[in-house]
């Protein structure tokens, strides 16, 4: 397949100052007859709603929830990044475009990953007009503070919600162009099907989640803002409603899927405790910056923390990397976590946890400087273990909590299939194989208010108004499809729930599709999960009806989107002989077990197209070009 | 983790709806063998699973974050909004907070504004109303100033992060006898009457959202404070006395209509 990643001519610095200077504009009277679907009200989905609708576009805007304010953007709790350089400490654009390229392990482009640099600033001004009560200094200024993967001071914050904030911050502004009449909401919407007429995206199939019934909507272009696939691992810290399944039947319907098997592990979640959890809590990254992590010397060293001497401590993270310490990026925190449990140097009741310990940050600055500054994670980590922090250092593990992998899409955020944008973590193209903290806050305001509303309009330009409307068979098709896959599962009557299904499938994953592959392993992971899939279709059992509001219903749909793409997520990590950022296959690690990259074979995008159910999908290549950073090997040391 | 997990039966007696016109009915429910480090809603998973498996319809519940921030979740238990734990949403409750043999009422949040889905989904679109007439600072992408030439300072803008932090879960007119949206409504018209980003549009504001609240069918405030209660992220009812004197202020207010 031909696919051209269309990034403008020129030094780095100038090219989206080119690429805005020349691109063709929509005539402002024009906008108006233009329709455009926004899928997902998340950071990502919100702001393009929101600016495209100001910008006069007429937007037909989805989520999955009872209200868009509920978005899983909103669970965010660390910051955001931008390069204002308040601090003073030498941050400049460049610096964060090269961090986070550098963070990415160079598996990103460098036109994009610069460009969400230039616009990071933007955004701290928008949320501010916005009214998003960002924490100030005493002199009424901004404050920033530092994050794992940078040694600048770059991150806003609202306390422990900056999620939250921005994302009422956009919805907000969203709420004021529902009411101006120039974004039509639909809630409790789940999008089953993307529609294609002659080969543009013009719309989609969505269901009604409270009737049961499929509803088609028509558009000049379809914006997918859907979010990531975590919850493959059954446990992760996404909200129960995050799934792969809008970008999944774009695949099908010939999407490119990049780099499927790049999906971020956090280090800093709440350990699990027993079969019936639902979901992993994360404590915010910041927790990081006054947190000290240890496990016992010695194996098997089962004393309280409280009577383990500091002699019989190992502060790994610092021992291993004396100038990053504690802050090293997410992926070498959470494998070296790993690796201290699996060498049974676990504390917890499993085994399978770190202390974070805050002794030392008590000590130095107060025990009311560290409540001021994590008192809701604090409360939030007392409530779920019963054990209180302040007192007995926390415990760690980390989980599944990002996805770097999405569909492929352009410099301009289209994907392959033209009038088909993808935004926020449903694309592939900031993050390369690892993202840092606090920026996927940015990178989602970022495509959404300051990248979007550019990049669509040569499209919608050079297409023109489309006049396809809900009555073309295409729609009919789709629609019937759906349905059929509905009654499909409704009829299946076995003897085992969704959940249950998707427990052991999230196992498989974790086991070998985790936070270290290998070829055996991603083997077996393949097979076992085509026989899971095979029992799903056999053995599923869905209560109820299709035709009134039925969780279970929903969630087997969205599993057997997963129990596709899950394959496809080990296909990926098997192809990809080489580590790099959270991709660790042991069979390429340096000698200290860090990821080792193969710049020579795999410095490229793989973008997977879909080939037909049960097929192997076919790999493209998009190779990654580097002229402005040297490849250098990550050390944090 | 530390502690030992134990088990607890109880009885649960949950609201069973089975859409906006159907009367709806309690069912009695007995559970046993339910781990005490379970959240609450992870046991209406475990319950949901033996129905599903007795060949019975599942308690439908909404659900999403279960994490205390998206607002999606939240039913009465015992008599109380979001339970019996202060400032914690449904989600953050977890099961040792429960004796053995306790019975355990389960009802959705009951308001005149609040039509039942089914079981215990409530439709909470009127907040969402509510905030479209005016819960909004009136500027377009583009044009915003650099993000340091308006500074505020700390204490302000600490205040209008207490209000901010509201959840929209909807606790607070379930807890309020005249089923009220007064604390929701006060969080918001707080948070940008506080700013100087939201003071040009505070008058407008102030009447346009208490308007639509009661054109939604919410009802008034008379001072029970059993929002402030049950509200999941303690929201302070000093903001409805903010709102009161921004609405007072409003009606002097010549531009405001």
């Amino acid at each position: 397949m031909q696919f051209d990643a269309k990034i403008p001519t020129g030094p780095l610095a100038e090219k989206w100052d080119n690429y805005r200077g020349k691109m063709k504009l929509v005539n402002p009277a024009n906008k108006k007859k233009f329709n455009i679907i926004v899928v997902g009200t998340g950071l990502a989905g919100a702001s393009a709603s929101v600016t495209l609708a100001e910008l006069g576009y007429n937007i037909k805007t989805f989520c999955i929830q009872d209200s868009p304010r509920r978005a899983h953007s909103i669970a965010a709790q660390g910051g955001i990044n931008a390069a204002k350089n308040y601090p003073n400490d030498a941050d400049s654009v460049w610096r964060l475009f090269y961090d986070t390229i550098k963070g990415g392990d160079f598996r990103s482009r460098e036109a994009n990953v610069y460009r969400l640099a230039q616009v990071s600033n933007n955004i701290i001004d928008q949320c501010v007009a916005q009214g998003v009560p960002f924490a100030r200094e005493y002199g009424g200024l901004l404050s920033n503070r530092s994050f794992g993967g940078a040694q600048v001071s770059r991150t806003f914050y609202a306390r422990g919600q900056t999620g939250q904030q921005l994302l009422l911050g956009a919805y907000s502004s969203l709420s004021r162009q529902i009411a101006a009449g120039k974004v039509q909401l639909f809630t409790r919407r789940e999008m089953v099907d993307l529609v294609l007429v002659d080969g543009k995206a013009r719309g989609i199939i969505v269901r009604n989640l409270i009737t049961g019934e499929m509803e088609r909507h028509a558009a000049d272009a379809v914006i997918l803002a859907t979010g990531g696939y975590g919850n493959v691992f059954y446990l992760s810290t996404n909200a129960t409603s995050c799934n792969v399944g809008a970008v999944f039947k774009a695949y099908r319907k010939g999407a490119l899927f990049a780099n499927p098997s790049f999906t971020q592990i956090h280090p800093t979640c709440i350990p699990h405790t027993g079969e019936y959890q639902s979901k992993l809590t994360l404590m915010s990254e910041s927790l990081r910056n006054d947190g000290r992590v240890w496990v016992p010397r010695n194996p098997g060293d089962k004393r309280r923390p409280s009577q383990i001497p500091e002699e019989d401590r190992n502060y790994y993270l610092e021992e291993k990397y004396p100038s990053f310490g504690n802050l090293v990026p997410r992926d070498v925190a959470s494998r070296n976590a790993k690796e201290q449990c699996d060498a049974g140097k676990g504390v917890g009741l499993t085994g399978y946890a770190v202390y974070l310990d805050f002794a030392d940050a008590i000590k130095r600055d107060g025990k009311e400087v560290i409540q001021k500054k994590y008192g809701n994670l604090f409360d939030m980590y007392h409530n779920i273990i019963d054990e209180d922090p302040y007192q007995t250092p926390m415990m760690i593990y980390p989980a599944s909590h990002y996805t770097m992998g999405g569909l492929w899409v352009d410099y301009e955020l289209q994907s392959n299939i033209p009038g088909l944008f993808v935004l926020g973590e449903g694309n592939f193209s900031d993050h390369g194989a690892n993202r840092l903290g606090a920026s996927a806050l940015m990178q989602g305001l970022a495509d959404g208010y300051f990248v979007i509303p550019y990049t669509i309009a040569p499209y919608l330009v050079e297409s023109g108004v489309s006049n396809v409307t809900t009555e073309h068979p295409a729609f009919t098709d789709a629609a019937h499809q759906a349905d059929t896959a509905i009654k499909k599962l409704m009829s299946i009557n076995g003897k085992r729930t969704a959940d249950n299904i998707h427990r052991e499938l999230g196992k498989i994953m974790v086991d070998h599709v985790g936070m270290a592959r290998n070829e055996s392993g991603l083997k077996k992971a393949v097979g076992q999960i085509q026989s899971l899939r095979e029992e799903f279709w056999q053995n599923l059992l869905v209560p109820g009806t299709d035709r009134d509001y039925n969780l279970s219903l929903q969630k087997a749909g969205r599993l057997a989107d997963c129990l596709e793409f899950t394959e496809l997520m080990a296909v990926d990590a098997l192809a990809r002989v080489e580590s790099c950022g959270c991709h660790l296959r042991e069979e390429s690690q340096t000698e200290e077990n860090e990821a080792l990259r193969d710049d020579e074979n795999y410095r490229h995008v793989a973008a997977w197209e879909y080939a037909g159910y049960g097929k192997e999908p076919k790999l493209n290549k998009e190779p990654l070009t580097f002229e402005n950073v040297e490849l250098t090997q990550r050390s944090y040391k | 983790m530390t502690h030992a997990t134990n088990t607890i039966n109880i009885t649960l007696k949950v609201w069973r709806q089975k859409g906006p016109r159907d009367r709806g009915r309690f069912e009695t429910i007995p559970v046993k063998d339910i781990h005490t480090h379970m959240s609450f809603l992870e046991m209406l998973d475990v319950v949901n699973e033996r129905l599903t498996l007795d060949g019975k319809e599942p308690v439908e519940f909404d659900n999403d974050c279960r994490e205390g921030i998206c607002g999606m979740c939240g039913c009465v238990v015992n008599g109380t909004a979001h339970g019996p734990e202060k400032a914690m949403t449904l989600c953050q409750l977890h099961m040792r907070k429960f004796k053995n043999d306790d019975t355990i009422v389960v009802e959705p949040f009951r308001a005149r504004a609040f039509k039942v889905v089914k079981d215990l989904i409530i439709d909470r679109s009127p907040l969402d109303k509510i905030i479209q007439s005016g819960g909004y600072v009136s500027m377009n992408v583009g044009g915003a100033p650099d993000a340091n030439s308006i500074p505020i300072s700390q204490v302000t803008a600490e205040k209008a992060m207490d209000a901010a932090a509201c959840i929209g879960c909807g606790a607070c007119v379930a807890a309020c006898p005249n089923a009220s949206a007064m604390l929701f409504v006060s969080a918001k018209i707080s948070q940008l009457a506080l700013l100087p980003q939201g003071r040009p549009e505070a008058a407008q504001r102030a009447i346009d959202m208490v308007r639509t609240m009661d054109a939604c069918g919410f009802g008034n405030c008379s001072n029970e404070r059993e929002c402030e209660n049950v509200c999941p992220k303690e929201i302070s009812i000093v903001n409805i006395a903010r709102l009161n004197r921004e609405f007072f202020k409003a009606s002097f207010v010549s531009d405001a209509a």
